[in-house]
Order: structure tokens, then C-alpha cells, then sequence
């Protein structure tokens, strides 16, 4: 589950979410947040099994020791304007301070948007195109000049350059996202434009944001490692991943491009410019291109306490962990803002019919996507809405029940075949990406779940590089060899409605030269119900926007969603105050203490 | 025949096999009948060529001996999985080893592996076969036109060959395997692949046998039976087929016997790549590709790589075997 950049999305919020992107988060305890921590630092949340979900393991404040991470790939990079992994935003927070910022506490409460940089969230105007920021007095880099909102105006535009940062996100330079005069490419190519338009700095602790179109839940655009200050005269481009200025507690320190780097103390850090952090380790190193196997059983034996990326332990070590009660109590098992599903494709016959689609969604063993997928613990919980549980705006439901082992519902799937007007079935293929296994998995699972009712499958394997552009993504293709499913997956940047569902549910991202992660749902409903929630100032509104988006897609039918993802991740044994955020799924690296 | 002076049990191995066999009235025998008393001899090849006819019926008759000893190669058994542990691993020893499930069963969706091998074996011997054929047919043909006409034919052939030979083939065959597109030559799904399968193999293996029928065609050519057929005023084609191609059926036997298992591996290395046969469809370097994250479970990967070392000693076995019947004087 490496990027597969290529076939990122660039709409509007070009959120693209590589596959390797586990935004996942906590589903369960929501109230476990606020109590947790408080409540357990006195009689210390020993181990239990997922017990880092909800609460704090192993409370300390104590300070010093150093923390081991590990990466089993090399990191896609450091430079907070271009990164785009779910685990590198959790770690960016130890070295940069971007504008907002998820709050490091453990479940729900990790999802909440606190400032950083800034001193309050952003005040908007002019019916949410225009956000303004005022920023913290006497943030400094590590070199001791201190932080201006010029700095941050000019990280943002830095960003914009998608030839100097080719795989960062593209959400400010989206048509219909920062108001940039035409021909703008990033300071870089055109040092000389005047983005007032766009950004402007009236002094030098504010920051006023002016969008095309309404934004509102905007606040978690700032919350991106690209609102992270850079200074300009220290600024070396595409090369700058490797000379980063600090702003946060930490510093870098002996970094050797693709094999190693150490973060230190940061002495131009100021506590009291910062609520959020409490910055315990005095060190932390990690470590570049590990072999995966190699990890986990390190961080069994206490010999590393991270694995950075946090997709979940290997099937080899899933099975010692799972079945060693010991080891088990030593883990957790964090619900994540990801989705894996399959679309049906309406543009093919007869699934332009909806029976024929309903068919297939009564007829689908829940089970065997659970099992494909890694089984309930390192899979994922059988999905039946499109939101995950953990994402804000969240309604439970369950349009095509599937009995009650869920292995489907067979006499459901006929009627809706006769429905159709195939009772006896019919013929379609299956798209998948033939690198992924998982999805190998799913797919056989679909052909052996829906031949029971005599729908014929034909596995089409596609190489996943091109997955998007060129095979399932590209709507003539998928007309053209009957495509009629196909495997997909998506996982927000960040853990809310708009983030998780605009680019999978809007019409408007389909293009017929392909490219696009959305490849069955076309709804203008949902596209009218999109544009009218972002418009939506009150959160709780807008949350619940987010629902009724959802549902509307799945009376369609036109997707099949199969688990909310799941990973399975081992404590580490010398980290202290572990728990996991809900905002990433993952371990909050910005919490951990070391105990040595 | 004078024996030499100290005749030993040593010498008696020496003594000519028509000789040895002669209890009752000599009688001539043909190069076909003392090659199989030859090879009735040698246990070990003998053993080998036992196990390929087996495993050639099994092929042939796998939907039968699947339906009294297996379940369908496809079909899910979630049942004997353990997804309430979460662990995913068939329940039970051995990977799930029981009378149902001769082999026990794959981790994650419980299909049958016993019935997985049976039919895996068709793929596999359906391609290394065809692909075999194929190379023995175009490497002989050129080997023979090259080594009998010999001049510039000769020279080009032989270049020819040197370029093939020079052939990234893998990188070749994951490439083509991969930019195929899912329909061609009327051929579509896996029909398409095997065939694709079969091109990519036979087509760039022929040279190996080309270049040894060459140099046997090059030996006999300049052979008395051929001067004297020759000088009786035999045409070319005349030659080739009655003088020729006799004398070049042992080795082409022998190396075909000696390419499949070759094949076989080559077949297994690209299914193991993710270029072979498309899933569902069983085939034994898939098996074993789809094993290797499941590590923990060896019985997942013991059987499909048994399946294949087995296939391929009992080939390697039967070949040398043959090959010492049909052509005693080449040395091993």
C-alpha cells in the first residue's frame, strides 16, 4: 500500500489521499477523551487490549529519554509544504507549528481543531471566502528570528508550485479555492505577481485568507503542515526537505536522506507561546527503509518503539500478537477515517438498472470482504454507510441488510434480480489493482458471493499505477470492457464530511479522460447537497449535511461499502502517555514520552 | 567377440546389452527396443516417467478426482477459518489438514488446496507442454536448415540465435504480460493469457535446442549414409526426411524432456510475478505468490512448491534417464 500518487484527484480540494494515507481514528469511547487522560494518569490504564484507543496507557510527564521510530519505506519528505502521509502530519507537529492543529489528546477529542500558530481559530467574513488569522507573539524559528504572518503567506504560495512539490496536496490552488491572480506559479516562477488577492498580511501577526468560493469548514485547511512558516531566505526549494527551520519543540539533527535522522530539543522554543505541546522525549531518532517483518518484531522485543507509518502490523506478526494474550493486551486496534468499498458502475448494462445494483448489495458476503481485508481486527468492522463512524456527521444505517451473519441476503438479491428483469443473472467483470492482495481477495470474494445467486464475475486485474487515469477511472474504458465493479478505497486528509466524502460522491470530479477516484456516483442531488454544506457556518448543520450526502449516495446503490478500516498496531514498551488520536488513527507522536 | 583376458564383473557391465539380454535366439533389435531395455533398467528414471503419467491423469481427470476428494478449487470454506480470533489461519492442525481438505486449507478464505494442486497441475503442464512443442518445432526446424544448408543461412541463424539468446527474457515476458491488452487474436480472459504464456516461453527458448540440432545435423551431414544417398542422387528433402531426422529424434526427445521442467519453473517465476494466469484460476506460482506473506503457515507454501519440485525432479529424472537409453556415448 505504497502512494500510487498518479492517480490523485486535483479538483477542487484535490484531496487524492494516497492509498497509503491511514487517516484512521478511534470509532468507539467517544466520551473516553476528556476523562481519560485526567482519570487515568492517577491509577495509570494499564495494558488492555485497545486500551490507547480511549485513554492514555502508561501517563508520565516526566521528561527526557529518547523515543525510536522506524520507517519500512523511505519518507516521501520532511518539507511540511509538500508532505502528504497521514503519519508524516502526525510527526510534523513535533518540528513545525502550522496555524491550527489537532488537538494531541486520545479518541474523539484528537479530532478537535485547536490553534497553534494562530492565536484563535479563523474569523470569517463575506459568507465564508474570507478568513482571517492573528497569530501568536514571539514564536521563533530555530535560529531565533521570530515568526511573521509573512512567513506563513509565503510557505502557503511556496506549496502552490506542484513542479517544485509534485505530490503535496492541492488544496489552495484548486479553481475554486485561494482567489490567486491568473497566471500565478509560486513564488518561485513569479516573484514578482501581487497575491493580495489571495493572501494578504495587514501586519505582522495577521493573516487574511480570501477563497472564490465559500469554504467553511476552513480551519481544517489551516491545519495543514503547509501553513507551517518558512522562512524565505531559508528557503532552497525542492532541497529545502533536507535544511527544514524548526518552529516547534524539536530541531533536526543529522539527517541523512533515506536512511536516517534525529530530532533534538529546540532551545528557541517557547513553552509559553505553546498550550499544546508538552514535548517529554529529549530525543528522537528514526530510522529510514526497514524491513516491515523486521519492525514489528523489534517493537515486540522493546527494541523500537514506533513504526512511523502505522499501517498495522504484518500478517506474521498479526497472528503472535493475536494469539499471545500477552502480547494482545500490548496492542491496539484504532478505527480508522478509511473506507475500502467497491463502486457499480450505473454506466454499464444492466446495472444502469438500480434492481440489478441492489442486487448485488443484498447478494455481497459482508464477511468475506472483512476476511480479504485482514479479518475484523487488522481489516477493518463490515461498513454500511459511506462516512466512517469516526468522522463528525456520521449517521448509523443499513439500506441492504444482508442477514444476520451477514454473508448475504439471497432471497432480498433474487427479487431484485426478477426486479431487473434478469432473474437469472447475469454478466459483469470486476476491476481490481493487481498489485494489492487485499483486493485480489475481494474480488474473488465478490465472484464466489455473487455467482450463489448467478451474476457471472470475470476478475480484471489493472496495474495500479494507472489504475485511475487510464482503467477503472476513465469512464469510456469502463463502458467499453464492462467494468460493471470495481475496487476502491478512500481515506480523508482530514477527519470531516467534506474532507472524506467531495472527492468520491461529486460528480463533477469524473472526467472522461479519466484520473478521478470517483468512478460510479453521479447524483446531481449530491452535488446541489455538497455546494450547500460548505455554505453551512454551523458545524452541527453541517455535520449533519454530511449524512444525508451519504445516504443519498447509497439509495443509489452505487456503491458497495465493505469495511471501515482497521489496524492493528503494537505499544511500545519504553514510550510512556500512549494513545491514539482520532484525527490520524494513529499513535499521537506529539504525546509520547520516553521512559529511558 | 574375444573377452578380454581377465574378465570381471566390471568388464561384464561392459559387455553389449545384446549380448547380456541373449538367453535365447539372437535375434536383431532395434535402437528403440534397447533404448527401453536400456531405460527398464534405470530404476530411478523409471520412477520418474511413473509419476509424469500420474500426474498426466491427474491433470486430465482433475474435475473428477476433485469431486470425490476435494471441493470445487474456487469455493470459499470461511467456516474453517478462524475469523472470530482474528488470526485468519485455517483452524485445526497443518493448516486445517483433515479428510475433506487432503492439504488443508488456504488462510483468509479457506479454499481447498488439495483441489488448487490438481487443477494448478493442468496449467502447468498445458503451458510447459505447448511452450515445449512450440520451441522443439521452431528450434529444430531452424537448427536442421542451419546446419544442412550451412553458408549464409548458417551464419544468419546462427546470429540469430545469439540475439535470443542475449534476450532479457523476464523482463521481456513482464512487460508484454503487462501491457496486453485483455482482448486480442479473438482470444479473450485467460484463454488470452495462456496463449500469451505459451509465445513468451516457447517463442524465446528456441535457440537452446536449435543450437544442439545444428551441431548434429553439422556431424551427420558429412556421415557416410548421407554421402552415399547423396551420390545415389537422393534430393535434399529426401535426405532430410529419411537420413536426417531419424538419427535427430533422440536428441530432440531428450531436450524436449529436459525443457518442459524448465518451462514449468519459468511458468511458476511468472505467476509468482503477478503475470500469469489471472486469478481465480489456480496455478501453482500463484499459490505460492499468494503464500508468501502467510509465512507463518508454511503448509500454504510446502505444498504448492512440492508440487513444483517434485513435477520438476521427476522431468529431470526421466530426461537424464532418457537420454543415457537413447545416447549412451554422451557424457553427463
Amino acid at each position: 500500500m505504497k502512494h500510487p500518487r498518479s492517480w490523485r484527484a486535483r479538483g477542487l480540494a484535490a484531496a487524492g489521499v494516497s492509498a497509503a494515507l491511514v487517516l484512521a481514528a478511534c470509532g468507539g469511547g467517544g466520551g473516553g477523551g476528556t476523562g481519560g487522560q485526567q482519570g487515568s494518569s492517577s491509577q495509570g490504564a494499564q495494558a488492555a487490549f485497545n486500551a490507547a484507543s480511549t485513554s492514555v496507557v502508561n501517563p508520565s510527564d516526566k521528561k527526557g529519554g529518547t523515543l525510536k521510530f522506524a520507517n519500512e519505506g523511505d519518507w516521501d519528505t520532511l518539507d511540511p509544504g509538500e508532505t502528504y502521509y497521514a503519519y508524516s502530519w502526525n510527526f510534523a507537529r513535533l518540528y513545525g507549528r502550522s496555524l491550527m492543529m489537532f488537538k494531541s489528546a486520545p479518541g474523539k477529542e484528537g479530532n478537535q481543531l485547536v490553534p497553534d500558530l494562530a492565536e484563535a481559530p479563523g474569523q470569517s467574513s463575506d459568507g465564508a471566502k474570507t478568513w482571517t488569522y492573528k497569530l501568536r507573539h514571539g514564536v521563533k524559528y530555530d535560529d531565533g528570528t521570530e515568526v511573521t504572518s509573512a512567513d506563513v503567506k509565503y510557505a502557503v504560495l511556496r506549496s502552490i508550485d506542484k513542479q517544485t512539490f509534485p505530490n503535496g496536496p492541492a488544496y489552495w490552488e484548486a479553481p475554486s479555492a485561494l482567489n490567486l491572480p491568473s497566471g500565478y506559479k509560486g513564488p518561485y516562477k513569479t516573484p514578482n505577481m501581487n497575491t493580495d488577492s489571495a493572501i494578504e498580511t495587514p501586519d505582522e501577526y495577521t493573516i487574511v485568507f480570501h477563497m472564490k468560493k465559500p469554504f467553511a469548514s476552513f480551519d481544517y485547511l489551516a491545519q495543514q503542515p503547509d501553513t507551517m512558516p518558512v522562512p524565505k531566505d531559508k528557503d532552497t526549494g525542492a532541497k529545502y526537505r533536507n535544511s527544514i527551520v524548526s518552529t516547534g519543540p524539536y530541531k533536526f539533527e543529522g539527517l541523512q536522506p533515506g536512511k536516517s535522522f534525529n530530532l533534538v530539543r529546540n532551545d528557541q522554543w517557547d513553552p509559553a507561546t505553546d498550550p499544546n505541546r508538552k514535548a517529554l522525549p529529549d530525543r528522537i531518532e528514526v530510522t529510514l527503509n526497514v524491513n516491515a517483518d523486521d519492525i514489528d518484531n523489534r517493537i515486540i522485543s522493546g527494541d523500537l518503539d514506533v513504526a512511523v507509518t502505522s499501517l498495522g502490523v504484518q500478517p506474521a506478526a498479526q497472528s503472535r500478537v493475536l494469539q499471545d494474550p500477552t502480547l494482545k493486551d500490548n496492542a491496539d486496534n484504532p478505527l480508522g477515517v478509511r473506507l475500502w468499498y467497491t463502486s457499480i458502475s450505473p454506466t454499464v448494462k444492466p446495472l444502469d438498472n438500480i434492481n440489478c445494483r441492489k442486487a448485488i448489495e443484498y447478494a455481497m458476503d459482508g464477511t468475506a470482504y472483512q476476511t480479504a481485508y485482514g479479518g475484523q481486527f487488522a481489516g477493518g468492522d463490515l461498513a454500511t454507510t459511506i462516512l466512517p463512524p469516526s468522522v463528525p456527521g456520521y449517521q448509523k444505517y443499513d439500506l441492504y441488510p444482508n442477514g444476520p451473519d451477514h454473508k448475504g441476503d439471497l432471497d432480498a438479491a433474487k427479487k431484485s434480480l426478477e426486479a431487473c428483469g434478469q432473474p437469472n443473472g447475469f454478466e459483469t467483470n470486476i476491476a481490481y489493482r493487481a498489485e494489492r492482495p487485499k483486493e485480489k481477495a475481494t474480488a474473488e470474494a465478490f465472484q464466489q458471493a455473487l455467482g450463489r445467486v448467478g451474476i457471472k464475475l470475470t476478475l480484471k486485474p489493472y496495474p495500479q499505477g494507472d489504475y485511475f487515469a487510464q482503467y477503472a477511472g476513465l469512464p469510456p474504458y469502463v463502458v467499453k470492457n464492462k467494468l460493471g465493479l470495481a475496487t476502491n478505497g478512500w481515506a480523508a486528509d482530514w477527519p470531516d464530511g467534506f474532507g472524506f466524502l467531495s472527492q468520491i460522491v461529486d460528480s463533477r470530479v469524473i472526467r472522461e479522460t479519466g484520473g478521478s477516484s470517483n468512478i460510479s456516483v453521479r447524483i446531481p442531488d449530491v452535488d446541489n447537497m455538497l455546494d450547500s454544506a460548505l455554505t453551512e457556518l454551523n458545524t452541527d448543520k453541517r455535520n449533519q449535511d454530511w449524512g444525508a450526502i451519504d445516504k443519498r449516495v447509497m439509495e443509489d446503490a452505487v456503491i458497495y461499502p465493505g469495511v471501515y478500516s482497521k489496524s492493528l498496531l503494537v505499544r511500545s514498551k519504553n514510550a510512556t502517555n500512549i494513545f491514539v488520536t482520532d484525527a490520524y488513527g494513529e499513535y499521537d507522536y506529539l504525546g509520547l514520552g520516553a521512559q529511558k | 567377440m574375444t573377452l578380454p583376458p581377465e574378465a570381471g564383473a566390471e568388464a561384464e557391465a561392459a559387455i553389449p546389452e545384446a549380448v547380456l539380454a541373449g538367453a535365447g535366439p539372437t535375434e536383431g533389435r532395434s535402437l528403440g527396443q534397447i533404448a527401453w531395455m536400456r531405460l527398464k533398467r534405470d530404476k530411478v528414471a523409471l520412477g520418474g516417467g511413473i509419476f509424469l503419467i500420474l500426474l498426466i491423469l491427474v491433470a486430465i481427470f482433475a474435475p473428477l478426482i476433485v469431486k470425490y476428494l476435494g471441493s470445487p478449487p474456487n469455493e470459499f470454506h470461511q467456516e474453517l477459518i478462524d475469523t472470530a480470533g482474528g488470526t485468519l489461519e485455517p483452524i485445526g492442525r497443518f493448516g486445517g489438514m483433515s479428510w475433506d481438505h487432503l492439504m488443508g486449507v488456504e488462510p483468509v478464505n479457506g479454499r481447498d488446496i488439495f483441489s488448487r494442486i490438481v487443477y494448478g497441475s493442468r496449467i502447468s503442464l498445458l503451458i510447459a507442454f505447448l511452450a515445449t512443442l512450440l520451441s522443439v518445432a521452431l528450434g529444430t526446424t531452424l537448427g536442421i536448415i542451419s546446419g544442412f544448408i550451412g553458408g549464409w543461412t548458417d551464419t544468419f541463424t546462427s546470429r540469430l540465435m545469439d540475439v535470443f539468446l542475449a534476450f532479457p527474457l523476464l523482463v521481456l515476458a513482464i512487460a508484454l504480460a503487462g501491457v496486453f491488452p485483455d482482448q486480442a487474436f479473438g482470444l479473450q480472459g485467460n484463454q488470452l493469457r495462456i496463449a500469451l504464456l505459451i509465445f513468451i516461453i516457447g517463442f524465446f527458448n528456441w535457440p537452446y535446442i536449435g543450437r544442439i540440432i545444428r551441431g548434429q545435423t553439422l556431424s551427420l551431414r558429412e556421415r557416410e549414409f548421407v554421402e552415399s544417398a547423396r551420390s545415389l542422387g537422393a534430393r535434399r528433402g529426401y535426405i532430410l526426411r529419411t537420413e536426417m531426422l531419424p538419427n535427430l529424434i533422440a536428441p530432440i526427445l531428450v531436450y524436449s524432456t529436459l525443457l518442459i521442467p524448465t518451462n514449468i519453473l519459468f511458468e511458476a517465476a511468472l505467476s509468482f510475478l503477478g503475470v500469469g494466469i489471472r486469478p481465480p484460476t489456480p496455478s501453482w506460482g500463484g499459490m505460492l505468490s499468494d503464500a508468501v506473506v502467510y509465512y507463518t503457515q508454511p503448509h500454504f507454501m510446502f505444498w504448492p512448491g512440492m508440487a513444483i519440485f517434485v513435477t520438476v525432479l521427476a522431468f529431470n529424472l526421466f530426461g537424464d534417464g532418457l537420454r543415457d537409453a537413447l545416447d549412451p556415448r554422451a557424457n553427463r
